[in-house]
Parts: structure tokens; C-alpha cells; sequence
């Protein structure tokens, strides 16, 4: 794929990570001030709101998207700042490969733990 | 990428200590920085966030291991770093896009450049990414 197409894609996923990690951050670190999507008294990292929020499909379909976009905006990124390096056609098909395998290995890991976390939640009685 | 016929001689050292290198130069060098710290971070945290998948006893285990205050100083740097990089990505689509560099020229002496007119834009991102910052810094340390 040409890099202009790959660059473009990397630009659109810093819009997606800017949406929805800048919920994910206002929700998990400015809860004190935000108090967002009503957990009360209870921290974001308590088991209540982790599974309240495993159970809403908005999270699960978020999460999702969340982390294809961020593993696709840092793989690239990494990929850009290694390449800058010049190395060898060896070394850089090694890159590529290594960054796309790693990416993938790592989104199909975290979409089965954003899958499975509903169930899990039902199973422990959420 | 090509690189032919520009040898990146000075490689990563080239981030910082390259000759003098304006504002904007400085914060692409963080911006890369902090790029690769919220990669890693990410990481981490794809791994130890699955543990809820497990059930409530490995949950609070996994959170047991990242609690303590060195580990709430690191969240903040990671929200710090977002901050930043999210605010500065926002800058650099801005001019990607053509936005807030003035219109193109005819290059006549004395040349002007567009830095001179981008430079509000990167004080602007700099003075929010603060304020969002101390928001944090706020929510992180005073009021938990």
C-alpha cells in the first residue's frame, strides 16, 4: 500500500483516538471532577463500574474500535520513526512484518478480552 | 519512505540536537516522545486490563499490582502525554490540511517564512495542553 494511503489512515485514526480516548481519559481520570456516566461514589476501577461497563455494548463497540485505531496510529508511528533510520530493504521488510504480525496478534488478544468480558461479568454475577 | 539522496546522519540525536531549531522543532521531538511512551503504555494495558476477563478476584489483583503512588505518578505522565500529543496531532492536521500557515508566495528577497505565522497556533495548543494538564493534575492529586 502506497504510503500516502498509510499516512492518511494514520491521520483518521488520531481523529477516532482523540474522540474516544479523550473519553476513556475524561471517564477513568477526571471522574472526580466529571463524575461521568453516573458511577457515584465508586471508582471507574472498581469491580461495580468495570462491569457496568463491560455489560453496555456502547463500551464494547468502542473499545473495539478504540484499539484498532491506536494500535494502528502507534504501529505506524513506530514504523515511520524506525524507517527514518534508513535501514537495510532486510531490516525494513522485518519491520513491517514485525509491527503488522505484532499489531494484529495484539488486536485479535484485546477484542477477544472486550468479547468475553460481558459473559465473564454475568458468570461472576454482575 | 524515501530517504535517498538525504542520509538521516544524525539519526534519533537529531531530534534534539540538530542546530537551533525553532519552538516548533522541539515540540515535534516531544511529540515523538511521547508517542512512544503512550505506545508502550498502551500495551501494558491491553494486558493488564484483560484481567477482567478472568472475574473480580484476578481484577483486583491486577489492580492490586498497579496501585501505589509511583504507578498513580505514572498514570499522570501517561495523561499528561495524551494531553499533549492529542493537542499538538490536533495542530499538525491544522497546517497538514493548509490551515493557519498564510497563503503561498512568490519566494522573493527578503524570503519570508510561514513560521512566523504558525506560531501563534503552536503557543495556543502549548497554553491548552497546560491547562488540560493541571486539569488532571487536579483530579489525579487533589480531589480523589
Amino acid at each position: 500500500m502506497r504510503d500516502r494511503t498509510l499516512w492518511t489512515w494514520h491521520v483518521g485514526a488520531g481523529l477516532v483516538i482523540l474522540v474516544l480516548l479523550g473519553l476513556h481519559m475524561a471517564i477513568m481520570h477526571l471522574d472526580a471532577t466529571l463524575g461521568l456516566f453516573g458511577t457515584g461514589d465508586v471508582e471507574p476501577v472498581d469491580w461495580e463500574s468495570v462491569v457496568s461497563r463491560m455489560q453496555d455494548l456502547f463500551f464494547t463497540v468502542t473499545y473495539v474500535l478504540l484499539l484498532g485505531a491506536a494500535l494502528y496510529h502507534g504501529g505506524y508511528g513506530l514504523r515511520n520513526i524506525l524507517l527514518e533510520l534508513n535501514p537495510g530493504p532486510g531490516l525494513r521488510r522485518a519491520i513491517d512484518v514485525g509491527l503488522s504480525v505484532g499489531g494484529l496478534a495484539l488486536f485479535a488478544f484485546g477484542t477477544w478480552a472486550a468479547l468475553a468480558a460481558p459473559g465473564a461479568a454475568t458468570a461472576a454475577g454482575g | 519512505m524515501e530517504t535517498r539522496g538525504h542520509p538521516n546522519r544524525l539519526g534519533i540525536l537529531g531530534w534534539i540536537a540538530g542546530g537551533r531549531w525553532g519552538f516548533e522543532r522541539y515540540l515535534y521531538a516531544l511529540h515523538r516522545v511521547t508517542g512512544l511512551g503512550l505506545l508502550a503504555y498502551f500495551v501494558l494495558h491491553i494486558f493488564v486490563s484483560s484481567a477482567r476477563v478472568l472475574g473480580p478476584e484476578s481484577w483486583q489483583q491486577a489492580m492490586d499490582v498497579v496501585s501505589g503512588p509511583l504507578f498513580r505518578a505514572g498514570e499522570y505522565l501517561v495523561f499528561a502525554a495524551f494531553a499533549f500529543h492529542a493537542l499538538n496531532g490536533v495542530r499538525l492536521a491544522i497546517l497538514e490540511l493548509g490551515f493557519g500557515v498564510g497563503r503561498p508566495i512568490d519566494p522573493v528577497y527578503p524570503y519570508a517564512t510561514s513560521v512566523g505565522r504558525q506560531r501563534p497556533l503552536a503557543l495556543a495548543v502549548m497554553v491548552l495542553a497546560g491547562i488540560v494538564a493541571l486539569w488532571g493534575g487536579l483530579d489525579f492529586f487533589v480531589l480523589q
